[in-house]
């Protein structure tokens, strides 16, 4: 499985992958910041998204958006300090499937890649 | 300061701090700060725009930076090393991106974080914003939260969500 990591921070990106390396899922590409991720997406054809919200020159949200115009269909999770409702609200308007809070714990990222992953493959 | 301010920022921190570290955080007594000298060596910084405008600074001496950064990547880093700055950047993001999450009925941005290390340097607030310092005891050392932000004029706030749209 392909997933495509779009977060500014390096930090961040390294702790999403030793977690979805525990799950078994090493085919992994990282991108810094939206437009970074639209410019990789053609070559690596993700298969899942762990998306941030808040980064510099294209934040999630948009990307999201420019990334559902082509591609209805491939799971989205954003990955985000962004907790109020309305953000939770807005994103999932803009076709995010999943929304994971930051902080986290391994065992909740996990259990929202696998509950994400299982509905799009129903 | 309004106490609404005050107190998202004292259950982030432990929030933070106990999920991602696993690391208890106990809170002193804040107090106002006086003059622009940072509380400690390594600085990470967030602005607020929106309804609340301002900046917060994670404040910590150089030796608990480290300590946090090993517990927090899973390895020692040198402070002068851009993965060092990017995590200390991602903690007080998500402590200070978790704290407007309780500034209720506010419509509040956060900015991407920048980072300072070196010892006496200086962060400068709005002269009409005072910064409460809010000490923090952990068992990797002394953190200090520094929250100078206030409530926005109706106008900037309607400017800055504007831009945020």
């Amino acid at each position: 499985m392909r997933i495509l990591l779009v977060d500014d921070s390096k930090t961040m990106r390294n702790i999403q992958k030793s977690v979805l390396g525990q799950l078994g899922y090493t085919e992994i590409e990282e991108a810094c910041d939206g437009q970074d991720a639209l410019s990789k997406i053609g070559a690596f054809a993700p298969e899942l998204l762990l998306v941030d919200w808040n980064m510099p020159n294209m934040d999630g949200l948009t990307f999201v958006k420019r990334f559902r115009a082509n591609d209805k269909t491939t799971p989205i999770i954003m990955v985000t300090t962004e907790s109020e409702k309305s953000r939770v609200i807005e994103a999932i308007k803009a076709g995010v499937n999943n929304y994971v809070v930051k902080p986290f714990t391994p065992d909740v990222l996990s259990q929202r890649i696998n509950e994400t992953l299982s509905k799009a493959a129903a | 300061m309004d106490p609404q301010f005050i107190t998202p920022f004292i259950t982030s921190i432990q929030n933070v701090f106990s999920t991602m570290l696993q690391l208890p955080v106990t809170i002193e007594e804040p107090r106002i700060k006086e003059g622009r000298q940072a509380t400690y060596d390594v600085s990470g910084i967030i602005g607020m725009s929106g309804d609340v405008t301002g900046s917060i600074v994670l404040s910590f001496p150089s030796e608990t930076a480290e300590r946090l950064v090993a517990l927090f990547v899973g390895m020692e880093l040198a402070s002068d090393t851009p993965d060092f700055a990017d995590a200390i950047g991602e903690l007080v993001n998500m402590v200070s991106g978790n704290a407007k999450a309780g500034f209720t009925g506010k419509n509040v941005s956060i900015s991407c974080p920048s980072v300072i290390v070196g010892s006496d340097h200086n962060v400068s607030t709005g002269s009409d914003t005072p910064c409460v310092v809010i000490p923090c005891q952990t068992d990797c050392g002394q953190v200090a939260i520094e929250i100078a932000i206030r409530e926005s004029t109706p106008a900037a706030a309607a400017d800055s969500n504007a831009q945020a749209a």
